[in-house]
């Protein structure tokens, strides 16, 4: 049975320094959950709330049903994988993978079946004589992963995992640990700054930014309709666009003079200030559905093989776009390029980075 | 630069017979050579040369007044067949190397975990607890303590106060190298600050996963802290095993040079020193040295030895 954790008024204070800001949360059982946002913002720090081992200035955490805010951090039902991994450097796999366990007062018996259990869901069963030091990085992180496994416990928690590992690896060790969450059915949250990972892997994404909570959905709930300006341009890779524009009347804005149709209310006077917001890959350079941008000049093309980016630079403005377009595209630097846009698929964020919903 | 520019320069020239290739040896690398003079004069003057000297001495009977005189492998039959000081001296060194090595390792380990926990002018404690070792071994705190530990000393003194009569504890055989053992473990604080290098070593992510695990602080004590430590607990011990064995000065000031009473506090190097400068055997008291040496380097090629069995190399 998969446990539910609730976050209530949740604080962390470091004397006068507020590092966590009053944040609610209800994480539903089973699923997986990421926290994702810049360096800084308490996202490591909640989840080390979560795991017992920061205490809790103020609020509840609240792990099925029970308040847990004094609960000892062995006692919460709780594996957590670190960015370090965390390994004991001296003992083999085999005793790393045990060391909990042992700790716990398991048989001989008991340890070994759950080690090579471990190990076997892992990959990792000809590692076990080995020490960390042997292993490579993918392995050292299977292990602190199979490490967390053996005890069985109701949550999972995951600090950065992937951060040391390179690229290719990382890309592997995601697909893993969401099969492994498929497979184990248990509450996981991950912590990472990277996006990407974060709209891969999970079921539940929390954007946190200085300690609070900006938007918590699924991954394509924060893509399409993102909260705030904070939200739409940290979640989408490249980010998205952001150009200032006036309101022009009841149903359109004012881009430099040239109107653009607003498929939502935009609350306001007319002339006062808002920010379009439009992903790369909304805007398209062949005349579709949308309505025309002018046009715009081709600063830098970036031929990615699956996809082109273009930087633009618009007629209407000085800031410059970027522009992800499908396939292989003919474009050169210095080339003038029409720009175009689905209404539909534009933001509008007020002054003070609101979105406006529809 | 110019050391490094001349040291780094390829020499194609052919070189002829070998003091031709000394001279491009010295004309390549005369810089670097220069630079090294201070240590080399040093070396060979002040420490190989004597040393070797010595070693030639401890096969002679020699008085510093007359020439020395060849006499084979005597002084060392003599030391273990004929010289109940030198079994003393090794007893009570041994003794004393057995009691003050564990003592002052655990003290410091003990005080440099206190202080690893983050605690407020930290700074400050750590040169506090460090000053001892700076003064330690000086002649002034060998009085000091021969003061305090005396039998009307400030020791006796306090524990008048709690009804206690306490002994003289220096000249007193009974008592006087436990002193002298409290003496050395009151200056741990070089290793002391050694441990505290190597406990902030220690990731704090392993002593979380640990306590995740349910692992008491004594288990990660066990677990962790001393496997990861071992390393840095194994030199402070060669380290300090090796003082101990050439310990002097206390003993010295405190017996007033004698190593009394009754041969309690003659330590090693202070029955070596007397045999040297006060019976002027120097043919003798090469041959005590040179035994030390071999005791000491037994002591760490054993000690080197059983690391494979609990020193835990992270690489």
């Amino acid at each position: 049975m998969a446990t539910t954790i609730e976050l209530n008024k949740v604080e962390k204070r470091y004397g006068a320094h507020d590092v966590i800001r009053g944040i609610d949360l209800q994480i539903k059982p089973g699923a997986f959950t990421v926290f994702v946002g810049p360096s800084g913002c308490g996202k490591s720090t909640l989840l080390r709330m979560i795991a017992g081992l920061e205490t809790i200035s103020g609020g509840d955490l609240v792990i099925d049903g029970t308040r847990v805010n004094d609960v000892a951090a062995s006692k919460r039902g709780i594996a957590m994988v670190f960015q370090s991994y965390a390994l004991y450097p001296h003992m083999s796999v085999y005793k790393n993978l045990a060391f909990g366990l042992e700790t716990a007062g398991y048989k001989r018996d008991e340890i070994d079946r759950r080690v090579r259990a471990a190990a076997e869901t892992l990959q990792i069963s000809d590692y076990l004589p080995r020490k960390p030091k042997a292993l490579s990085g993918g392995q050292r992180q299977r292990v602190a992963i199979g490490r967390s496994i053996v005890r069985d416990p109701k949550i999972f928690l995951f600090d950065e995992p992937l951060s040391n590992l390179d690229a290719e690896l990382r890309v592997q060790m995601r697909v893993e640990i969401t099969k492994l969450h498929e497979r184990l059915g248990n509450t996981m949250i991950y912590v990472t700054h990277d996006q990407v990972e974060a709209m891969t892997m999970a079921d539940q994404i929390v954007v946190l930014r200085a300690g609070q909570v900006m938007q918590a959905g699924s991954p394509l709930e924060l893509y399409n309709s993102p909260a705030n300006q904070f939200v739409a341009g940290f979640i989408g890779s490249p980010k998205m666009n952001f150009v200032p524009v006036r309101i022009g009347d009841a149903t359109g804005i004012s881009l430099n003079g040239q109107r653009l149709d607003a498929t939502r209310p935009l609350a306001g006077a007319i002339g006062d200030p808002l920010t379009l917001g439009i992903r790369p890959e909304h805007i398209s350079i062949n005349e579709g559905a949308g309505q025309s941008l002018g046009e715009a000049h081709v600063e830098l093309v970036e031929h990615l093989g699956g996809s082109t980016v273009l930087h633009a630079r618009p007629a209407f403005g000085s800031e410059t776009l970027t522009v992800v377009l499908p396939g292989q595209q003919p474009c050169r630097n210095g080339d003038k390029v029409p720009l175009w846009i689905d209404p539909a698929r534009c933001h509008f964020f007020t002054p003070d980075g609101q979105a406006l919903r529809g | 630069m110019a050391a490094y520019d001349t040291m780094s320069k390829p020499d194609t020239r052919k070189q002829g017979a070998a003091g031709g290739w000394l001279a491009g040896a010295i004309r390549r690398n005369g810089a670097g050579y220069l630079f090294l003079a201070p240590w080399l004069i040093g070396f060979f003057c002040l420490t190989l040369g004597p040393a070797l000297a010595s070693l030639y001495l401890s096969f002679t009977n020699f008085d510093l007044l007359s020439a020395p005189e060849f006499i084979g492998a005597q002084n060392y039959v003599r030391m273990v067949t004929a010289d109940p000081r030198f079994i003393a001296s090794i007893r009570v060194t041994l003794v004393y190397v057995a009691l003050s090595v564990p003592l002052k390792l655990a003290f410091a380990l003990a005080v440099a975990m206190v202080l690893n926990r983050g605690m407020r002018g930290l700074p400050f404690y750590r040169a506090i607890f460090y000053l001892p070792s700076l003064l330690g071994t000086s002649v002034a705190i060998a009085v000091l303590w021969r003061q305090l530990f005396a039998a009307d000393g400030l020791v006796n003194s306090l524990l008048a106060q709690i009804g206690i009569e306490g002994p003289s504890w220096i000249s007193n055989p009974n008592y006087s190298l436990y002193t002298l053992v409290v003496l050395s473990v009151w200056q741990f604080g070089s290793p002391m600050i050694i441990f505290l290098a190597g406990l902030r070593q220690i990731p704090t992510d392993m002593y979380e996963a640990a306590s995740l695990d349910g692992a008491s602080p004594t288990r990660q004590f066990l677990r962790i802290t001393l496997p990861l430590l071992s390393p840095v607990i194994f030199f402070n011990f060669v380290i300090q095993t090796i003082e101990a064995f050439k310990a002097f000065t206390p003993a010295f000031v405190i017996s007033g040079g004698s190593g009394g009473p009754i041969n309690s506090t003659l330590f090693y190097t202070l029955y070596l020193y007397q045999e040297a400068f006060s019976y002027f055997r120097m043919g003798y008291a090469s041959a005590l040295a040179w035994v030390l040496v071999v005791i000491i380097a037994i002591f760490t090629a054993f000690s080197f030895l059983t690391t494979k069995y609990w020193v835990h190399y992270d690489d």
